[in-house]
């Protein structure tokens, strides 16, 4: 079994509304039964409600296997790197300090990392990923390039990021702008969004001290 | 004909080396085979295989980057001098915990805890007897002067004695029939899971996850017949049974360095980790370089830069300045998913010809409200 070739796993975070229907959906899957390997992140709660949803974008040279000292974690042929195999997984948190994304989990009571695998057991048999089949602004959807695009006009999937000096490329697409500047995005610098002023974790009410 | 790389052939020297100490130690342990038992010498053969791949694989493993690194610091964390202690203290926890109870496999799941364990248990018994007497290791003797009694002799070294019809005798006689009894069962369970199991249909293979079961299950069950054929059948078929039994054990031994059964091998490297791990707790804190909150442990976020530089991975980044980001590793796994989603909106931004802000889509409640008339909505705390 694996993911047919012409069904494509893609992701817009600008599209999430935050209603955690994925974390739930995510519980179902098989492959991880009860445990939601999606993370949903706020950005900056006091003064924003973006919220984005992450789930593995699948690597073709994933960081995380290649940092492992286990080798535990494998990239079937169809591209989906799969949670760590249970034998050989020795907790050592490599993965998930190294993932480029911050993806994988550590489950620290089953001395085990656990990650996205694009639910194995559906998306392997032509089936939707649990929660690309629940999200209802289709924030994550999996289909085909055609339906994609017919959908969004104005988008374009990306699979190339760059990280610092790092270009990684992946099997999931991040839905950006058709055209910037009459040219078409090659690339996600990732880096460069970073944050030169962070928001702090803890909420400051302006309107208390006229100050944020 | 390709040049054998320099890890192929220092793996391949070590299993040599390793293969012809544990051949000495036959010749030594069996008195210059004089208790060597010649019928069994397709079991030694298969074993020397076994020992020759093992030693070459692990040996391979050992030597990528981040093996190499980590078995290294597992090492350094057990034996620095102001852990040596406390690591002392924690290892027969852990290795009671962890080995003998398997207590992380129970809280995964219940069935596949007793799975593993019972088979586990049983192939550890079975090897602890089939291995030293293959081997020359241990035989037995009657003693001149009791024929009732057999003596154990370790590497012709004579040990303790029991009667032969004895409880202890029985036990003993019949230890490879108790190991296979757990054997069995364990195989049923995991077997079950395997065949019933949604997320488990999705992704075993039948090389690595079959295969073991089916040679497992072949070896107890045709060993059990041997029992059985001698015991109650007069010997019936039994050098048919024996040469299928061979069979099976020989095919596993030879299986050993390949698919599942070679956890075994590598599972131990689990318990350096935790010294490791224990080693990063008690020590400095590395900082994310975005929201300034400690999310990993200093050492092991430097390890892991030099362990991605040796992979070929280039991560640097042009930091400016104090304080600048000079690594994408000194970034937390959370700022890391929170910079993906500010990127698209940057892209987005440009997309849509407007000014690239480095929090797109943020709306900032308390700049705006500063911006407006600052007495309305400024409130003294009195």
């Amino acid at each position: 079994m694996s993911v047919p070739g012409h069904l494509n796993f893609y992701i817009d975070p600008a599209r999430c509304i935050g209603c955690q229907a994925c974390v739930q959906a995510c519980t179902e899957c098989d492959t991880h039964k009860g445990i939601s390997m999606i993370h949903m992140e706020t950005v900056d709660r006091a003064h924003s409600t973006q919220t984005i949803p992450v789930v593995c974008m699948h690597c073709d040279s994933p960081t995380c296997a290649e940092v492992c000292p286990a080798d535990a974690i494998k990239r079937t042929p169809d591209g989906v790197v799969q949670s760590a195999r249970k034998p050989r997984c020795i907790a050592c948190n490599n993965c998930v300090l190294a993932c480029p994304f911050g993806v994988p989990k550590m489950k620290v009571e089953f001395e085990l990392m656990m990650k996205c695998d694009m639910c194995y057991d559906r998306s392997s048999v032509g089936l939707k990923p649990m929660c690309a089949s629940v999200c209802p602004s289709q924030a994550l959807f999996f289909g085909t390039r055609e339906e994609i695009e017919a959908a969004r006009p104005q988008s374009a999937p990306i699979d190339r990021f760059q990280f610092g000096n790092q270009t990684i490329t992946t099997k999931v697409k991040m839905m950006g702008p058709r055209s910037v500047a009459g040219a078409r995005p090659e690339h996600l610098d990732v880096t460069a969004a970073l944050d030169p002023n962070p928001p702090g974790r803890s909420i400051s009410l302006g309107v208390l001290n006229g100050s944020h | 004909m390709p040049a054998l790389s320099r890890e192929t052939v220092r793996a391949g020297a070590r299993g040599v080396v390793v293969t012809l100490l544990v051949a000495a130690l036959i010749a030594i342990g069996s008195r210059n085979l004089a208790h060597f038992d010649a019928a069994l010498v397709g079991y030694t053969f298969a074993s020397l295989f076994a020992v020759f791949g093992i030693t070459y694989r692990y040996s391979m493993w050992l030597q990528r980057p981040p093996t190499a690194l980590y078995w290294r610091r597992g090492w350094q964390a057990f034996f620095s001098r102001d852990r040596l202690l406390i690591n002392l203290a924690a290892w027969p926890k852990r290795v009671v915990g962890v080995f003998a109870l398997n207590n992380f496999i129970f809280r995964r799941s219940r069935p596949r805890w007793a799975a593993h364990w019972l088979i586990m248990w049983g192939c550890l018994l079975a090897a602890a007897i089939t291995f030293p007497l293959v081997f020359g290791w241990i035989h037995f003797q009657t003693p001149a002067d009791d024929f009732e009694r057999y003596r154990v002799s370790v590497f012709g070294f004579p040990t303790f004695s029991f009667r032969v019809e004895s409880v202890v005798g029985g036990l003993i006689f019949h230890g490879l029939v108790w190991a296979s009894f757990l054997v069995i069962a364990g195989v049923m369970i995991a077997m079950r899971r395997r065949m019933r199991d949604r997320g488990a249909e999705a992704v075993q293979q039948f090389g690595e996850d079959f295969l073991p079961l089916i040679l497992l299950f072949a070896v107890s069950i045709t060993g059990l017949m041997l029992t059985a054929s001698y015991t109650w059948m007069k010997g019936y078929a039994y050098d048919f049974l024996a040469i299928v039994h061979a069979a099976c054990v020989i095919f596993t031994l030879l299986w050993l360095p390949f698919g599942k059964f070679f956890h075994i091998f590598q599972r131990p490297a689990q318990l350096g980790v935790s010294f490791y791990k224990d080693a990063g707790r008690a020590g400095e804190q590395a900082v994310c370089r975005n929201c300034a909150q400690p999310f990993a442990s200093k050492v092991h976020v430097e390890d892991l830069i030099r362990v991605e530089r040796e992979l070929g991975y280039s991560y640097e980044m042009q930091g400016v300045g104090e304080g600048a980001v000079n690594h994408y590793q000194y970034i937390c796994p959370r700022c890391r998913r929170l910079s993906m989603a500010l990127a698209q909106g940057r892209l987005w931004q440009a997309g849509r010809g407007r000014e690239v802000t480095n929090r797109p889509g943020i709306v900032d409640v308390a700049a705006m409200m500063e911006a407006a008339s600052a007495p309305a909505t400024t409130t003294e705390l009195t």
